[in-house]
């Protein structure tokens, strides 16, 4: 094999996992550290930088990161990445001094931007401080779109919403509630530089069956959501069916329970583990007592004397290949679930009725607009898109990373910079090696199993909606859960010209993840290993050939614990450990580099 | 040397021998050698010999003397027996605990030091008896723990990290051993587990005295430019005239061979030692032959290694002694210690 080119940014921010699967590539490693030294604000503003919301995610995130985390190959559980997110919002004390800022002196730019959902107010937060103006459209009269109106208060508290939202507002945008946009041809004619949507994706999804419009007890999961939200829902039947099984089935059979609601089906049509809803929340929802009913599609609703009584299902029957994947469905059979209400949770849509389609805009079969996966700007020149709008739904910390790209473009699209000619990520290497036996991170291996989040009891969670049933974690359980992480970012670097083929970082390793052997095509190599290829989707480092006997080292990055070992038994520093760190750029840094680009013409 | 101990961590690709145990069942504790050393790499090795040997820990005893090398033996098989004898007399305790228990599974881990100077007359000795053991030597050409002056083996010519030349004949054990009737005579190098690995499996299956003489860098005071013990030194001069594998007693020979290349030694418990001849002329039956092959290439400034010799039919220490097949310390004490009138009866037949 050809030596791994370790170069760029791509091979050492592939090795921090985490970082990598986080949409906003969120520096966990870092944060976490900095709340095992008690900096919570530095954590927390660490966290702000990419991703905006730290109070709000680190209770509600998707969590892309925890899956792919190395701590959950070396044993079963990765790292909490996600509530430590929460402890550092948590403690942060006073940070208001250290957010940003807009100028008083404006650049003369105005944005408009619809919906002040998350993908809104991460450009408003990325564009306020280059001086430009924002007007936030909102048609609801309250901030915060999905992350309020879809997301039940026991798990994100008002409160939390409200002060993170508050950051980006006060530093001056133009903030119309109860202001929705009923045309964009309208909002074009107001001479506005640039127009941002985020407006999410609102429609949610229908379920054509028979008996669907003949009853006022079916209700379609988001807005049923929103207007619990909104108080102007309090109550439901004591027997409710949720149909779907995704993350909103699980936030309306939750949010059932809490309105008087004490036999709650969620109805699945196909087995566990194609559910679509994350094992954290099926977890929690199971916790509160809510039956999850595999196989059963729904065929009909039954109604008695103009009243829902109940549903019919179809029971599946389905062939799962070795793959996992279904190759056969059949109909085995009916049966009847009586209910009082039923709340349809089956995914849901954008839906763009107020843009009027002979504007230029183009749009693609599904009624979407056509949108640039890198500059998120539509076929029509200045106007942009975020979050759910872009590309259907997926989460908060998507909607987040499409605003601070979008803010980017927006800001090159007003100084007329090409949209496309971006800065490229940088990556900064620093040896973490402090003395003798010393290194500037906890390398030490802690065997800690992952804690586990302290929960409100079953009792006195359902006796108020807006009760937070997740505690957070106490100071014990955050100082055993810091030491979990596995310090990814501090990267085992190698030298090969100083190598000695002494095997003493081989013989140390404690999870047998290096090898020198004779180079040979990728599937030989791989066969030569000290310890089998587990996961063929991480990367292997390959060194060029070493000076004593032309062997190369190996080292398989998928379960290397960072310990630092290597580097510690190596008699020539061939290893060392170093701290990566990533270069993400922002607006803020695109507008730098666009004024200097400026000052070397001038001068 | 470092001071964090290598974690424990049972992943996900790590095997299990025919006891159930992983190979981390069979480490120690934390090495406090200077980083690089040869001997960890030794340590390593031993560690796998055993894991794959599937030896319960406890039916062995690692034994040493004193030195950088005689510190090893707290570095592996944390669950087995061990005694840490005075300088250069390991040889005399390992004969003790073979009289004692004949099942147990001896090893001694020795230097250059250890072995070629205080102790070389206690090393000869246990040569002679064909004491049932491994002894290894971990040979690095210096006192490392004194700062590295010559030790008993250091080639003439080959300079210390200070400069001065040594000028005295070395030592060389695998000579010694095959001129004194050794019966199984091996070396090997810390950097080359391949070859090293088989060599240790082989060396605990022999029933006798097997020496390993493993060539382990000092990579503090003898792994530099002007220095024959060093890695780069010995990679480069390095000859393997036999390469052994080693078989169990359980498992078919299923490698392919070619007919006249490879020569299977019945060890006594029905393993095999398959030999792979790689010098066309050797020959490691025949003692006189292999003698002079390596004084050969020695005197070319070549390393032989490999098996080198092997004798499985001379009788050990307890053969000659014809002592019972059940380890003494299971003997009831009445049998094995008959008493003062059983004394005074042996006297009278010498009166």
């Amino acid at each position: 094999m050809e030596p791994t080119k370790t170069e760029g940014t791509e091979y050492f921010h592939q090795v921090v996992d985490c970082q990598w699967g986080c949409p906003a590539h969120t520096d966990v490693p870092e944060y976490i550290r900095l709340i095992a030294l008690g900096r919570f604000g530095d954590a927390y503003m660490l966290n702000r930088k990419s991703n905006v919301f730290p109070g709000i995610l680190g209770r509600v995130c998707d969590r892309p990161c925890e899956p792919v985390c190395r701590r959950g190959r070396v044993e079963d559980k990765p790292v909490a990445i996600c509530r430590l997110k929460r402890v550092a919002a948590d403690n942060r004390g006073d940070i208001t001094s250290r957010l940003p800022v807009a100028p008083k002196q404006k650049n003369g730019k105005r944005i408009a931007l619809v919906g002040a959902g998350c993908a809104s107010l991460t450009v408003v937060n990325d564009l306020m401080p280059l001086g430009y103006e924002c007007v936030i459209y909102e048609a609801l009269d309250k901030t915060g779109g999905l992350m309020r109106t879809n997301i039940p208060a026991f798990r994100l508290p008002a409160s939390v919403l409200d002060e993170e939202i508050d950051y980006i507002v006060d530093m001056g945008a133009d903030l119309r509630l109860n202001t929705p946009v009923n045309s964009m041809r309208e909002l074009l004619d107001e001479g506005y530089d640039a127009i941002f949507v985020g407006s999410g994706a609102p429609k949610g999804k229908n379920l054509n069956i028979p008996g669907r419009n003949d009853s006022d007890r079916i209700h379609v999961g988001i807005q049923w959501l929103e207007s619990v939200a909104f108080g102007h829902i309090e109550s439901i039947g004591r027997k409710v069916l949720i149909i779907g099984v995704g993350n909103t089935a699980m936030d309306c059979c939750r949010t059932s329970l809490r309105l008087g609601a004490d036999d709650v089906k969620v109805m699945a049509r196909k087995p566990r583990g194609f559910f679509k809803a994350s094992d954290w929340e099926l977890e929690d929802a199971e916790e509160e007592r809510v039956e999850i009913v595999v196989n059963h599609s729904p065929r009909e609703f039954v109604l008695r004397d103009g009243k829902l009584v109940g549903m019919n299902f179809d029971l599946m029957e389905y062939d799962i290949d070795d793959n996992g994947r279904i190759v056969d469905t059949r109909v085995v059979g009916e049966k009847f679930f009586p209910c009082d209400d039923v709340v349809l949770a089956i995914g849901q849509d954008n839906a763009f009725p107020w843009i009027e389609r002979d504007l230029g805009m183009e749009f693609d079969r599904w009624e979407v607009p056509v949108v640039d996966p890198v500059t998120f700007e539509s076929t029509l020149p200045g106007v942009f898109f975020g979050g759910d709008a872009a590309f259907g739904p997926k989460n908060i910390i998507w909607a987040v990373e499409h605003g601070h790209q979008a803010a980017i473009s927006i800001d090159k699209y007003c100084r007329e910079s090409p949209l496309t000619e971006r800065l490229p990520r940088g990556v900064n290497l620093q040896s973490a090696k402090m003395g003798i036996h010393e290194w500037s991170y906890s390398n030490d291996f802690d065997p800690a199993a992952r804690r586990i989040m302290p929960h409100v009891d079953l009792k006195r969670r359902f006796r108020k909606l807006d009760i937070e049933v997740e505690l957070g974690f106490t100071a014990e359980q955050v100082i055993t859960e810091v030491e979990r992480c596995l310090n990814c970012d501090i990267q085992t670097v190698f030298t090969d010209n100083l190598c000695i083929e002494c095997d003493a970082c081989i013989d140390i390793c404690p999870v047998d993840c290096l090898t020198i052997a004779p180079n040979a095509d990728e599937d030989t190599l791989k066969q030569n290993l000290k310890a089998p290829v587990l996961e063929p989707s991480q990367p292997l480092f390959v060194s060029g050939p070493l000076k004593h006997t032309a062997r190369v080292m190996v080292k398989d990055e998928n379960l290397c614990v960072h310990c630092g070992l290597c580097a510690e038994r190596c008699p020539t520093a061939a290893w060392d450990m170093q701290k990566s760190t990533l270069d993400i750029p922002y607006a803020l840094d695109e507008a730098a580099e666009e004024m200097a680009r400026c000052q070397r013409k001038a001068g | 040397m470092t001071f964090i101990a290598k974690p424990k961590i049972v992943h996900k690709g790590l095997s299990r021998n025919a006891l159930g145990l992983t190979i981390r069942d069979y480490e120690g504790g934390m090495s406090t050698l200077c980083a690089g050393c040869g001997h960890d790499s030794v340590t390593s090795a031993i560690v796998q010999a055993f894991f794959e040997l599937d030896i319960a820990p406890h039916e062995v005893a690692k034994l040493s003397g004193i030195g950088c090398s005689s510190k090893t033996p707290a570095y592996f098989l944390d669950a087995s027996h061990g005694f840490n004898a005075v300088h250069g007399r390991m040889p005399s305790i390992a004969t003790g605990a073979s009289a004692a228990n004949r099942k147990l599974y001896l090893i001694g881990v020795s230097g250059d030091g250890d072995s070629l100077s205080i102790g070389l007359g206690q090393f000869s000795h246990a040569l002679r008896r064909n004491l049932d053991m491994l002894y290894i030597i971990e040979n690095n050409g210096v006192y490392g723990l004194t700062k590295g002056q010559f030790s008993a083996s250091a080639d003439v010519g080959t300079k210390a990290k200070k400069g001065e030349v040594n000028e005295q004949q070395p030592i060389d054990p695998v000579q010694m051993a095959m001129a004194q009737g050794g019966t199984f005579v091996a070396r090997g190098f810390s950097g080359d587990k391949d070859q090293l690995v088989p060599l240790i499996k082989a060396g605990i299956k022999h029933k006798g005295f097997g020496l390993i003489d493993v060539l382990s860098p000092c990579v503090t005071f003898n792994d530099h430019e002007d220095s024959t013990k060093s890695y780069a030194y010995t990679r480069r001069f390095f000859h393997p005239a036999v390469h052994a594998d080693f078989v169990p007693p359980a498992e078919e020979i299923k490698a392919a061979y070619d007919d006249g290349e490879v020569m299977p030694v019945e060890m006594h418990d029905g393993s095999k030692i398959l030999l792979r001849k790689v010098s066309e002329q050797y020959s490691v039956h025949n003692r006189g032959h292999a003698l002079d092959f390596i004084r050969a290439h020695h005197r070319r400034g070549e390393i032989i290694t490999g098996l080198l010799y092997i004798d499985e039919a001379e009788p050990d220490m307890h053969g000659i002694s014809r002592t019972p097949d059940e380890p003494l310390s299971q003997v009831p004490f009445g049998e094995l210690c008959p008493g003062s009138d059983a004394m005074k009866g042996l006297q009278e037949r010498f009166r």
